[in-house]
Parts: C-alpha cells; sequence; structure tokens
C-alpha cells in the first residue's frame, strides 16, 4: 500500500509524467521536486511490457516511500483490454488517485468507478479512498466535462489531454494554444462548478522553458490549478506560474485573519477594508497560503534546465 | 609489514612500509606541525657554459647524459590528461635501455596508461609514488599481484613530499607544450597545449635533472606565458607529438541535466547561500563532477545578480570558471591544472589567470598555500561514512579506483567544505558505516549534499542554525543511510586480507591515514 | 502446494542503469546466476531473495540469471516477479 504522509488537500501545482517501467526515474521521483507524479501505464509503454510496467509500478507501491508526493497512475482506457488488470492489481496498493484517459461520457466514469469500488471492497479498503482523474482528451468530453466530473465523488480531477484533443478536432496544437482556449474554458469551469481541480497538458518541447512558463502563467490565470509535466526540468517553471504575488498574499492572509477575528466574536460577517467578503473568498485566501507555504524553500527560483 | 597502528580515527595503518620507510599515524588534521628545514634540491654539478641550445639528439641519449641509474626516482606530470603519450614513450626506452627497480613519482597517473603495470610486472618500476591508480594497475596493485611499495598522496602532501625530500626526484620528464632551445616552457601553445602546468613546476624545482620533451620546438624566448624557466632545464628533447590532440584538449564540460545532480547542486547552493560565504571577496574551488559545475552556474546567476565580485578561484580550473574571470565574477583564478581547452585561452590571455605550482596551491608545510585561504569548496566523492569520512580511492569491493588529487587539501582548507554525492548509486548506497578507505577525514568536511537531503557536521553548529533558519532539508546521516539501505540493501563489507597492505595513503601533512588491503580473489 | 518447473524460458527489464535484465530457463534444480558491477557485495543478498520469490510462486525448477545494472531491490523484485509471471503464463488457464 503506498505510504501516504498527509498528502490529502495538498496543493497540486505540477504532475510529473514518468514512465511506468522506469525504475531509474520512479527511484529518485521523490527528488525531482514535483507536488505529484504520475506512474504511466499507458501511452509510455509499448503493449509488450504493459505486463512489466503494471508490475514495476505495484511493486513500487508497495514499498517506496515516496514520502509527501501525491501518486497517482495513469491505467489504460476502459475500452482496452489491460484495463481490468491494471486497476485490479493497482488500486489495492492505494494511490492518491487513478487517471483514467479517454473520459467520454459519464458511463466511462461510472464504469471505472464501479470497478475500483469492488476492488476496495475485496481488499477491505473504505469505498472512495482511491480517488479518479478523469482525462478528457476528445471532442465529446469535454463537451461532457461537467457532467464527467459529477459521475461519481470520486471524481477529484479533471485532466485535460492537449495532443489527442487537437487531433480530434483536426486542429495543430499551436505555441499561442488559441486552439485549445474553448476546451480549458470549458474544464476549468465545469471543475469549478464541481469543486475538483483541474489540470492542464503537457508542455512538449522540453527545451523551450520560456514557452512554457508563458502558457503555464495563463492556463494558472484561466484557473487551472495544476499542469503536467514531461520532464523534471520544467517543474521549477510551472510552479512558478503558480506563485502568488506578494500583494494577493497579503490581501489573503489579511482576509483569513478578519475571517478568524468574525468566528471567534461570533459575528456572521467577515468584511475587509469596509468591504464585505464571501466564503469563496476566504477559501480562496486559505488556498493562497497555503500555496504560498510550498515557496518557502523554492525562493530562488529560475532554473538552469 | 609487521607493526601496525590504530591512528586518530580508528583505521589500522604500517609504522613502517618497506623499501620506503618509517611513518607516523594521522593524528588530526592539524595536529603535526611541518619540517623545521626544507631538503632543498640536490642537483648535479654543472660548468658555467656559454650555450644557445640545449637540445639533446634523442630521448636516449637525453636519458644517458641525465645519470639515471637504477633504483633513483623518475617524474612525470598529468596534465596532458587521457591524451597523454609522454608517460609511454619514456617508459618504453627506460625499459629497452635496461633499468630496473626505478621508483615512478608521477603527480597522478592518467587513465589510459595501463601500460604502467606492465612495467612494474616487467621489472622497471620497483615502487611507485602517486596521487591514484584506476584500471588495470588498480586491479594489479589491489589483488597483491604487483609487489612494490605504493604511496598514495594528495596533492599538496606531493608538494610537501618533494620539498622534504622524501620524494627525491633524480629525473623529471615535463611534457612541454612549447619549448624554446634553452629549455623556457610554456603549457598554453602549441597543438598540444594544456593550460597550466603546475605539477610540472614543482618537479622542475626540485629534481636533479629535468628533462623538457617538446612535439613544439619555437624561436627563442617561447614568449611571455613561461611556466617554466630555462634555469630549471637541463634537456630538451623534440619529438613528433606529446599525444592525441583531442584527449589533451577535451571540450568544455557542459552543464548536467540529470536531475538528481541539478537538485544536489541546488541544494549545494542554498547551503552556500545560507553559511554566508557567497560574500564580497569569496573564493572558491569546485571540481569538474556533473553536481560541481551545476553549482557553479547557480553560483554564476546569483553573483551577478547581487553585483558580488570573488576574489578567487583556485585549483583545477574549469571552462567555466574561466568564464567567470572573463565577467569579472573573480578578480583572479590560481591554476595548478586546467581541466578543459577553453581553460587553455584563459591561461595565455589573461593576466589575471595565474599559473601556481603545487605547493603554492595545497601544500600545507610552507609559509601559506591557498587552499588555506579558501571560502568554500565543492567535493566529490565515491561514497562517505556516518562519521563524515570520504573515500575517493576504493570502490564497493576494496580495489583500489580513483585518485586522491587535492580532496584532503582542499577540505582542510576550505572554511566550508562541502561534499556532494547522490545517496546511492549503482544500486550501493553512498553512506557507509565506516568507508572501505578514508581520504579525507571527516573533521574536515562540513556538510554531505544528497538529492535526498543536506547532512551537516555535527561539528558545525553554526551552520547547522543557518541552515535550518534557511529552511533547508537538512536530515541526520544515520536516518539517511538507513532510509536508502532500506531500498538498496545493505552490502557485504570487501572481502580484504588486513594483513597484507598493498598501498598506504598519506594524509597531506605525511602521516598515514590509511592504508589499503589486499582484495581476495 | 504444487511443485512447478520452469518449462519456458522467458525475460523481463533492460540493460538500462537502475535495472536489471532477469532471464529464467528451464533447468532440474534452482539456479541463480548473478552477474554485474555488485556482484561481489549483493551476492547472497540477491540468492536469498531470489530464492524467497520463487518459493511464493511455488517454483522448484529453473534457472535464474540476473544481469544487475545497478537496480534497487523494488527493481530486482520486479523483474524477478515479471520474468517468473512470463514463464509461467502458458500454464495459467
Amino acid at each position: 500500500m503506498k505510504k501516504h504522509a498527509g498528502t490529502e488537500n495538498r496543493p497540486c501545482r505540477s504532475m510529473l509524467y514518468i514512465p511506468g517501467d522506469s525504475p531509474g526515474m520512479i527511484q529518485h521521483s521523490p527528488a525531482f521536486g514535483a507536488d505529484s507524479i504520475l506512474l504511466d501505464l499507458e501511452d509510455a509503454i509499448a503493449p509488450s511490457e504493459k505486463d512489466a510496467a503494471r508490475k514495476m509500478v505495484s511493486t513500487f507501491l508497495d514499498s517506496f516511500d515516496f514520502g509527501s508526493l501525491i501518486v497517482t497512475v495513469r491505467v489504460n482506457p476502459a475500452d482496452s483490454e489491460y484495463f481490468e488488470n491494471d486497476l485490479k492489481e493497482i488500486v489495492p496498493r492505494t494511490p492518491d488517485a487513478v487517471r483514467l484517459p479517454k473520459c467520454n461520457e459519464i458511463s466511462d466514469v461510472r464504469a471505472a468507478d464501479c470497478l475500483i469500488a469492488e476492488i476496495e471492497n475485496d481488499n477491505g479498503i473504505p469505498v472512495g479512498t482511491v480517488k479518479l482523474h478523469a482525462m478528457l482528451e476528445t471532442a465529446l468530453g469535454i463537451e461532457n466535462a461537467f457532467s464527467i466530473a459529477k459521475a461519481s465523488p470520486r471524481v477529484a480531477a479533471l485532466t485535460i489531454g492537449g495532443q489527442d484533443l487537437t487531433a480530434d478536432m483536426g486542429v495543430q496544437k499551436t505555441l499561442e494554444g488559441w486552439e485549445l482556449f474553448y476546451a480549458r474554458s470549458r474544464v476549468v469551469m465545469a471543475a469549478r462548478a464541481s469543486g475538483v481541480s483541474a489540470f492542464d497538458t503537457v508542455w512538449t518541447d522540453i527545451n523551450d522553458i520560456e514557452g512554457l512558463a508563458k502558457e503555464s502563467k495563463q492556463i494558472a490565470e484561466l484557473g487551472f490549478t495544476g499542469k503536467a509535466a514531461i520532464h523534471p526540468g520544467q517543474i521549477e517553471t510551472i510552479h512558478e506560474a503558480f506563485r502568488p504575488s506578494p500583494k494577493e498574499l497579503a490581501r489573503a492572509q489579511r482576509v483569513v485573519r478578519e475571517a478568524e477575528i468574525a468566528l471567534h466574536s461570533g459575528k456572521g460577517v467577515v468584511s475587509v477594508a469596509g468591504r464585505m467578503v464571501d466564503a469563496p473568498v476566504i477559501a480562496r485566501a486559505e488556498h493562497l497560503i497555503a500555496l504560498s507555504r510550498l515557496y518557502d524553500y523554492e525562493e530562488d527560483g529560475g532554473g538552469l534546465a | 609489514m609487521t607493526d601496525f597502528v590504530i591512528n586518530s580515527i580508528g583505521r589500522r595503518v604500517p609504522l613502517n612500509v618497506p623499501g620506503v620507510g618509517s611513518f607516523e599515524p594521522y593524528a588530526g588534521a592539524f595536529q603535526k606541525a611541518g619540517p623545521s628545514r626544507a631538503a632543498g634540491a640536490p642537483v648535479h654539478p654543472r660548468s658555467p657554459q656559454r650555450t644557445k641550445s640545449k637540445v639533446a639528439e634523442s630521448l636516449e641519449q637525453a636519458i644517458k647524459r641525465s645519470g639515471l641509474e637504477d633504483g633513483m626516482t623518475i617524474s612525470f606530470h598529468h596534465h596532458l590528461r587521457n591524451g597523454d603519450a609522454v608517460i609511454p614513450m619514456v617508459l618504453e626506452a627506460l625499459q629497452a635501455m635496461g633499468f630496473r627497480g626505478l621508483t615512478f613519482a608521477p603527480s597522478s597517473i592518467p587513465d589510459a596508461h595501463d601500460c604502467v603495470a606492465d612495467y612494474i610486472m616487467r621489472g622497471l618500476i620497483g615502487r611507485l609514488y602517486t596521487s591514484g591508480v584506476r584500471g588495470k594497475l588498480g586491479t594489479l596493485v589491489s589483488s597483491g599481484e604487483a609487489g612494490i611499495p605504493v604511496v598514495i598522496r594528495s596533492h599538496g602532501g606531493r608538494a610537501r613530499a618533494i620539498e622534504e625530500g622524501q620524494i627525491a626526484i633524480d629525473v623529471a620528464f615535463l611534457a612541454a607544450p612549447a619549448c624554446d632551445a634553452m629549455g623556457n616552457v610554456s603549457g598554453s601553445s602549441g597543438p598540444s597545449a594544456c593550460g597550466s602546468l603546475g605539477y610540472a613546476m614543482t618537479d622542475a624545482m626540485f629534481a636533479k635533472h629535468v628533462i623538457a620533451i617538446t612535439d613544439n620546438l619555437v624561436d627563442y624566448p617561447v614568449g611571455r606565458n613561461i611556466s617554466i624557466p630555462q634555469h630549471k632545464v637541463d634537456q630538451i628533447v623534440a619529438v613528433p607529438s606529446l599525444g592525441n590532440p583531442k584527449k589533451i584538449a577535451t571540450g568544455a564540460a557542459r552543464i548536467t541535466r540529470n536531475p538528481v545532480d541539478l537538485k544536489i547542486a541546488k541544494d549545494t547552493f542554498r547551503l552556500m547561500k545560507a553559511s554566508g560565504a557567497i560574500a564580497p571577496g569569496f573564493s572558491f574551488q569546485m571540481g569538474v563532477g556533473g553536481a560541481s559545475l551545476a553549482v557553479s552556474a547557480y553560483l554564476e546567476e546569483y553573483m551577478k545578480g547581487k553585483g558580488i565580485v570573488g576574489s578567487f578561484g583556485l585549483g583545477g580550473i574549469s571552462g567555466h570558471m574561466s568564464r567567470m574571470l572573463e565577467q569579472g565574477l573573480f578578480k583572479s583564478l590560481f591554476d595548478v591544472q586546467s581541466f578543459d581547452s577553453a581553460v587553455t585561452d584563459s591561461v595565455r590571455n589573461n593576466p589575471n589567470h595565474v599559473e601556481i605550482d603545487s605547493s603554492w596551491y595545497a601544500n600545507p608545510f610552507n609559509a601559506g598555500c591557498l587552499a588555506h585561504s579558501l571560502d568554500c569548496v565543492i567535493l566529490a566523492a565515491l561514497d562517505v561514512d556516518v562519521n563524515f569520512n570520504v573515500n575517493v580511492l576504493t570502490g564497493n569491493d576494496g580495489a583500489l579506483r580513483g585518485a586522491s588529487g587535492g580532496h584532503c587539501d582542499a577540505a582542510a582548507g576550505a572554511a566550508l567544505s562541502i561534499v556532494v554525492l547522490p545517496s546511492f548509486r549503482g544500486g550501493v548506497c553512498s553512506i557507509k558505516d565506516s568507508v572501505s578507505n578514508v581520504t579525507t577525514p571527516g573533521e574536515t568536511v562540513d556538510a554531505i549534499v544528497t538529492e535526498r537531503g543536506i547532512l551537516i557536521n555535527p561539528l558545525r553548529k553554526d551552520l547547522i542554525e543557518r541552515a535550518i533558519s534557511a529552511k533547508l532539508p537538512i536530515v541526520d546521516i544515520n536516518e539517511l543511510k538507513d532510509k536508502v539501505e532500506r531500498l538498496t540493501g545493505k552490502p557485504e563489507p570487501p572481502d580484504v586480507d588486513e594483513g597484507d597492505v598493498v598501498a598506504v595513503v598519506e594524509y597531506r601533512d605525511g602521516t598515514l591515514i590509511d592504508s589499503v588491503c589486499r582484495v581476495k580473489k | 502446494m504444487p511443485e512447478i518447473s520452469i518449462s519456458k524460458t522467458a525475460s523481463a527489464g533492460s540493460v538500462e542503469s537502475s535495472d536489471c535484465l532477469v532471464t529464467v530457463t528451464p533447468a532440474d534444480s534452482i539456479e541463480i546466476d548473478y552477474s554485474g558491477a555488485n556482484k561481489k557485495i549483493f551476492e547472497k543478498r540477491t540468492e536469498a531473495m531470489t530464492r524467497a520469490i520463487l518459493a511464493e510462486y511455488s517454483v522448484t525448477a529453473g534457472r535464474v540469471h540476473i544481469q544487475d545494472q545497478g537496480a534497487i531491490e523494488i527493481t530486482l523484485r520486479a523483474r524477478i516477479e515479471t520474468a517468473v509471471e512470463r514463464a509461467l503464463e502458458a500454464r495459467l488457464p
């Protein structure tokens, strides 16, 4: 079983993809500085090595100390011959979440949800322990974003798969990313509406750090809570994009302080500088403060990679 | 070797090495005082002579005229790295001339020179004084088959031993990338240019007889970058080539993309910053290993951003350091050995890039070596132990496979010495209960930075406090060792014969810090 | 417990650094052959580990060759199990 170190409610700005049969990468994953890793059984693994990758990931989940890393496993799609075996091997080891590719409709999520619940039951694990991250990588999936997010309480995040999606849309993935603007907005809105996280797709050019920085900033401003990475050298840049500005942070601290005072004095209404503050603003302020703590040790910024 | 004692760090060392002499056990990094007088350099009696050329007809003729006899000591330098063809060339000539039982005392032996092992087996070499042994030679010595005394010294320790007369060089053979007919030698021009000739400078100063070997005999005088002046050179031999220029002038090392090394580098830089070391007047030394070079890249960015100008960079100098000099981030570089071809240009063209000899670099007993003024050094390691002792000589099986270099010199000299290494490598934990060999004592190591946390020597309470306030990820060394061993397993200790010492390891002050035992088959 | 012999050759893993290449082949009894840079320091450990894994699969005969490229124990275990499972696959219903 994956060794948990209080990964619940931890902000998850970066998700580093690691091929499931790459022990050299997995063994050093806690050192890369990512908030979470995605151990991949799907695209990164050749059909002949699916069993080996599944075994590698299972064995690491059994006995490796991932520390405070959030660990998710991307399984093969529900319509593949590997899907059931993937879940049967992975779910009992309770990673934080399973990432389900190619979610097009509610039924995709529900089918996975049932199977996971069954496995949890069989293994004496409370149902709902292993979260589900639904990957939306088709036009249909994007259009069904909200219903997919609401399909089960197990769904903890929506995530956009840019490569397959642009292919499905019949367009090129461009540097500017306008072709994904609608899809991204839609995913963020659906995620916010259903109270789950929203994760953005990968930036594939590992040598273009500037492009990554620009895109990361844009998607953070759009409302995504995190972004996937395909190389450890991308992590710092992604984190930088989510760093609260000093001004934002100061205001958040003030909001939380006032909220605490209001709570203690039994006041129903919180106000900051004479303006009333609602619950979502307080929640966001708390999130910003939690987020800022992640930067204490990353103050230097910049990277070499 | 009958009498053994346990030295102050618990290592078993002999008091006497047959064929070499007696030794004191190591008693602490700064315990031993230097001698009351230096040996001075014995020389061949020479009559004043009017001449404009010292060029000999051939290597053989030069050797004959040098007065070399069986059992005497010959020295070489390793600045030509793996491109060097001078050591094999001279050893071959000496073998053909029938010499026996020579003491071979190079500053170090390039990895490529497996031939040294053959000349030991054929009886040409009867004693070996070096910084390290690797490859075929390492196997030969560690297996006990070499059957000759081997003494391993650091670069500073070798300079000291030469000055004290423990290494009395009878003939020094100097690879000379540029040389005029009177023997003014420069390391920084010619087809075999290698930059600094720091180790050769010491040999030239103290050898009884000096032969410069060059593939670039230039019109007199050689130019303004004279590494070794003519009055130290007895003869010159012109040869077609000193070696393979591609392997002499290796390209500048590139900054690693290995995420583990980068993580180590970043935390090392953070520790340096937290320690307060990076301030105007800062002095620095580093290796060329993956993590070290990346540290200097972070350092460069930071110094530029803050407008900090350091005092000097020291040691083996990399292309990256000469770029920092070029940008005005250091006032001077003191260069005992240049690591890559980019440095050679800097040596030749930048007046603030100073060639230094190995005594100036790191001899503990002169009137003040540069290593003792270092603010910070970054060093690599093969492995370390829970007492912060560092091994750079022997592998996990106990066999010799590395070189002492300037490791213990810089660690002792620097105010902040940081060892960088991954917590495990090749499936083996890098932190041992006890290293198979101690090159650098833990009392001179302030911190070890791994990708799984920073380990600070408990002796450095001040540094621990600073690291804590900077929120650096500090880990207890025993805890990290246990954690990593849960992943890698605990290796079996090397299978060695404790009674059979195949090499002794001198600390820089000449005491024995450790001995290397024969590895059983 | 049924006694199972390896009757088919199978391998798993790679010769990348930090990995290992495990090959199982038919043999009359259990034979373990461990090679690589860590042979001297990890041979006993690896042999004990391999025997324990074979026992978990009730395998009583078969040769296991491990070319270790510096794998940690988790990786060794995963590769040995994969190779054994691949060799036994034909026997499963």
